[in-house]
């Protein structure tokens, strides 16, 4: 399996990704300039991290969404690639219409960097078939932007759709506005599109892939990478086909 | 030609402005019982060169439409001066 | 012709050392360079001899003070790098950029050192909370640190914040930075030779800062607003760049020596590396690259605008430099070139505008011998004030209260808008006694703990600065962690003043012998001083960080690990000091009181042992005693662990606020395992040791003293901020 983290400049969690897929058996990862026009041959996994890119200028990943590198992530997942966008990363899928919506300032208008409880609302995705349904694992978050916004009637097709894969919630599994730490619509932290393989969400999974640091819960998303890629591998000879 | 153009960039009407709310508190709190509202947004300054003000406005709004401004939360308002 | 020494900051001496040094008069714009170079903030006048009680050497030292940063020994080949730096001054005038561009500037000294930056943290203090406008500053102050340090990429992993109503015209801002490095890659400021070219890597030079230097050292004034077009504006993004493109062409081999512009901008940077690598140094003013038009060379020299290293290349690498540069979208201008003549000499129009020994500028500003006089009250302000013994329900209410202190309270809300994860090496974050982050490419754990007591270095300077030092030694000791050393930044006010310079005096002798006793050296630290306004001066603030390690295989002990049933053992003295204590302070009481004496021997044997209780994991949980005393410490090691506690302290003492609250000296709490214990007292043989209790329950219960729920210790300790 191959895996490509773009960095841009100001990303802060490129190095963080590649050390946590580097430690996925059978995966093979490297760096990728977000100048550069092609991906390595068979890149199965594009990785957006989490960061500052362009120092968060204009607006969170609004600068990044326009470098070169990102038309030849748009075919990737045209053609079925698997996306994965961290925080930041997010916030560029967001900006590059890879996926709907926008990541909007804080409620509380400050940074906030604590570990935080989510419940995975989907799990027939290539991100996270390795967990359970209605799972509630920990995973930290780190921004000032992460409030998830899309209009009403948007909103409503997302759900409908079944795109939001993973919510803010309390121990128990349950939403609610008193345990949602920026007050994103629907306590929306993570979605798909439509067709299911680009994954945007604010949480760090490569923050939470280590006993020591912040605990195993987002190893799993690695683990349910792995068995796509081998079971669609098996299926259609090659690491895409989706 | 020269021309700048003033792009006022706020959020759209029905996005919650939380930076407006904090700073709606804060005047508030510093002695302005009389406001109403606040809601925050930027000005991007852009010197252009074009034959015209139409084709300035029209490079300018395409501009917006490429980067400057996220239309699923933003509107913007573009003000020329010949220079 | 004489010049207007005045108007650049130079005393008359000053000026007829620098006439008779350089013999001539200088001109104008050399002037200007001295006045900022030999500013209290740039030359340490006031402190050089003082600085030299420190002990600075040690098995582990790889770098003592005097350059960028010190560098300890972490094994395996790689070193860490680390020191901090105030920004106070700015900080109070413009406390966001104030404190982001106190954050850039430590990291790029780091930087300078050829390591990668992996943990920053902030000491703040500022005047009392009830006011809004200290709210401000402070929410000013934060939001900076965070803006800056999570935007590089730099984990703040710990910190300390203190209120006191000294800071209100005067807030303190230090910040501290450690970084990693390949001992094969490291740079330093001695390694130019002739024939190399200078070269000047990220922002363009502007205004920012002008003088700056100047402006640390002098006091604030009635009009500090007026201060303002001296504030420097940060830009992390450019920092993070900066970062990237550094390591990359160290790794490359690509740089012979490095240096970053912080005081003193251009000047400061380039005459340090010509002094020290005992060589000389030609620049092309207008090769410069310049943000502002019309800048003399004078200006262009001392602007302190951010971002920015200075390079010495062979001339071979320039090219490859340069495109790496461009890859990294960072501007990188030769400016000059490496000569064999020592002289420092500006160009600027093709004439030569500045013509000085390397040695001279930056060093052998006189020492200015300030008269040292104990304050009159010496003797008073040892006294520990009396105190009203609380009535039976008061017992709860004191500790309820201490947990709502400012400084003693839960500090979340101001440490979760720090990004303390990113790099995924954080093991302990904020919160703790102790900071921990793991170094892979050592196979080892360092540890870190920012220690304060300001009220106890005003009672009495020598035992508070050397219980600073202890305090944050023993932290890493109780952790498990062997000390490497110490960084430590003097926050002080005017030195001109006898009794403030005794003060200042003292602090540093007690110490230098606690480094001493305790086999910590001082590896790295900055000087502030001239913390006074006319409002009032600061209390003798010296902030320390030690730094310690464990290796990979180590497991660290820290506090809130205990479990229902552990026997609680409290080690050290039970009676300690209500001097300059949490306990008086916040009843109101004046600022009086002697901590205990210091004990080198005590201090050793403590963490010795300490370490071997770690290492032998003889403990399931520990915490060492400091503000707010044996309470408090009970207090935060249930809010830690979740569960109360039943406490009988020994019949024999005399129950006092002295045993609840007293401050000061080796002491420490441990929740031990019941199969563990035997093996925990012997280690402890010799030394006061006291079973007091027990782990359960949900309640803080204290002989018939204290009873008190754990949800309400939580509610007073985590309430509103």
């Amino acid at each position: 399996m191959r895996s490509a983290v773009i960095v841009f400049p100001g990303s802060n969690c490129d190095r963080d990704a590649l050390r946590t897929l580097a430690e996925v058996p059978g995966m093979e990862v490297e760096p990728l300039w977000h100048d550069d026009t092609t991906l390595p041959p068979e890149t199965d996994l594009v990785v957006l991290p989490g960061g500052f890119s362009y120092g968060d200028y204009l607006r969170p990943g609004a600068l990044a969404a326009r470098a070169p590198i990102i038309a030849e992530v748009r075919r990737h997942a045209d053609r079925g690639g698997l996306v994965l966008g961290i925080c930041n990363g997010f916030q560029v899928l967001t900006e590059s219409r890879l996926l709907p919506g926008a990541l909007l300032p804080n409620r509380d208008t400050r940074f906030i960097c604590r570990p935080c409880l989510l419940r995975v609302d989907r799990t027939d995705t290539p991100f996270t078939n390795a967990y359970q349904k209605g799972q509630v694992v920990q995973f930290p978050i780190a921004h000032a932007d992460g409030r998830f916004y899309l209009p009403e009637e948007d909103l409503a097709q997302l759900e409908q759709r079944g795109q939001v894969v993973f919510r803010y919630c309390d121990v128990t599994g349950r939403v609610d506005p008193s345990v949602n730490p920026n007050g994103a619509a629907h306590h929306i932290a993570g979605i798909v599109n439509d067709r299911g393989n680009v994954l945007g969400l604010m949480p760090h999974p490569e923050r939470a892939s280590d006993p020591r640091i912040g605990g195993e819960d987002g190893k799993m998303i690695w683990d349910s990478i792995r068995a796509w890629c081998q079971n669609e591998g098996k299926r259609s000879g090659h690491g895409h086909g989706f | 030609m020269r021309f700048r153009a003033e792009i006022i960039v706020t959020l759209k009407s029905g996005v919650l402005d939380t930076q407006g709310k904090a700073v709606f508190s804060s005047l508030r709190r510093l002695g302005h019982p009389g406001i109403e509202d606040v809601r925050i947004g930027r000005v991007i300054s852009v010197v252009v060169d074009a034959p015209d003000a139409a084709e300035a406005r029209s490079e300018v709004e395409t501009m917006c439409q490429n980067l400057l401004v996220n239309d699923l939360i933003e509107e913007a308002r573009v003000d020329l001066e010949a220079l | 012709m004489v010049m207007d020494f005045k108007k650049a900051g130079l005393s008359a001496k000053e000026y007829e050392a620098l006439v008779q040094e350089l013999g001539r008069e200088p001109n104008e714009t050399e002037l200007q360079l001295f006045g900022v170079m030999w500013s209290e903030h740039c030359s340490y006048k006031s402190t050089r001899p003082l600085l030299k009680l420190f002990p600075t050497e040690g098995p582990a030292v790889l770098q003592g003070p005097g350059e960028n940063a010190g560098v300890v020994d972490l094994g395996q080949g790689i070193g860490l790098a680390f020191k901090v730096e105030s920004h106070n001054h700015p900080s109070a005038v413009e406390p966001y950029q104030g404190a982001a561009t106190g954050v850039g500037g430590i990291i790029r000294d780091i930087l300078a050192m050829g390591a990668r930056p992996v943990a920053s943290m902030d000491g703040l203090f500022f005047g009392s909370p009830e006011s809004s406008r200290v709210r401000r500053l402070r929410d000013g102050v934060v939001r900076g640190v965070g803006g800056y340090g999570n935007a590089v990429g730099v984990p703040t992993v710990g910190g300390k914040t203190v209120y006191d109503p000294s800071y209100a015209e005067n807030p303190l801002v230090n910040a501290f930075c450690a970084g990693v490095v390949s001992l094969n890659k490291m740079v330093s400021s001695q390694t130019a030779r002739p024939g190399q070219k200078v070269l000047l890597l990220g922002s363009r030079t502007g205004r920012d800062g002008i003088a700056g230097a100047a402006f640390a050292s002098a006091e604030l004034s009635e009009d500090a607003q007026s201060h303002r077009p001296q504030i420097q504006i940060g830009d992390p993004f450019a920092e993070k760049l900066l970062i990237e493109c550094c390591l990359e062409l160290l790794e490359e081999g690509l740089v012979a020596a490095m240096q970053d512009m912080g005081a003193a901008g251009v000047v400061s940077s380039s005459s340090e590396v010509a002094a020290k690598s005992g060589v000389g140094m030609v620049i092309d003013m207008d090769r410069i690259p310049l943000r502002e038009a019309g800048m003399t060379p004078g200006e262009i020299a001392l602007s302190e605008s951010q971002e920015r290293m200075l390079l010495v290349v062979d001339p071979d690498m320039v090219n490859e430099v340069e495109r790496r540069a461009r890859r990294w979208g960072l501007e990188c201008a030769p400016i000059g070139v490496i000569t064999e003549e020592r002289r420092y000499i500006y160009t600027s129009q093709g004439s030569v505008v500045v013509d000085l020994p390397p040695e001279l500028i930056g060093g052998n500003a006189p020492i200015i011998p300030w008269e040292s006089r104990p304050p009159h009250d010496e003797e008073e302000r040892k006294k520990i004030p009396p105190t009203v013994r609380p009535g039976p329900e008061g017992w709860n209410d004191e500790l309820l209260a201490l947990l709502q202190d400012p400084n003693l309270r839960c500090q979340e809300t101001i440490f979760q808008q720090y990004d303390s994860m990113v790099q995924t090496n954080t093991l302990a974050g904020p919160g703790g006694d102790v900071s921990l982050i793991r170094v892979p490419q050592a196979k080892a754990q360092v540890a870190f703990s920012m220690e304060a007591d300001p009220w106890k270095c005003f009672t009495d300077p020598f035992n508070g600065g050397a219980e600073t030092v202890a305090r944050s030694v023993r932290a890493l000791s109780v952790c498990g962690a062997t000390p490497l050393g110490l960084t430590n930044c003097l926050n002080f006010p005017s030195p001109e003043k006898p009794d403030q310079f005794w003060e200042l005096q003292e602090v540093i002798r007690g110490m230098a012998e606690a480094c001493q006793a305790l086999a910590c050296p001082v590896v790295s630290g900055n000087v502030s001083l001239y913390n006074e306004s006319p409002a009032g001066r600061i209390l003798p603030t010296p902030v320390v960080v030690a730094v310690g390690s464990l290796s990979d295989g180590d497991t660290p002990l820290l506090g809130g690990q205990g479990r229902a049933g552990d026997r609680v053992f409290l080690v050290g003295s039970p009676r300690a000091s209500l001097g300059a204590s949490r306990y008086l302070l916040r009843r109101g009481a004046p600022l009086r009181g002697t901590p205990p004496p210091f004990s080198g021997a005590w201090e050793a044997d403590f963490s010795r042992r300490a370490r071997a209780v770690a290492r032998g994991r003889h403990a399931r949980s520990g915490r060492i005693i400091s503000g707010g005393g044996l309470a408090v410490a009970l207090a935060k090691e249930l809010l830690a662990s979740g569960m109360g506690a039943l406490i009988s302290l020994p019949s024999d003492w005399k129950m006092d606020e002295e045993i609840l609250f007293g401050e000061g000296g080796p002491r420490a709490i441990y929740a031990v395992a019941s199969e563990g214990v035997a093996a925990f007292r012997q280690l402890w043989e010799g030394w006061p040791l006291d079973e007091i209790g027990v782990l359960g329950g949900s309640r803080l219960r204290v002989d018939n003293v204290l009873n008190l729920s754990c949800d309400d210790l939580a509610a007073a300790w985590k309430g509103e901020n």
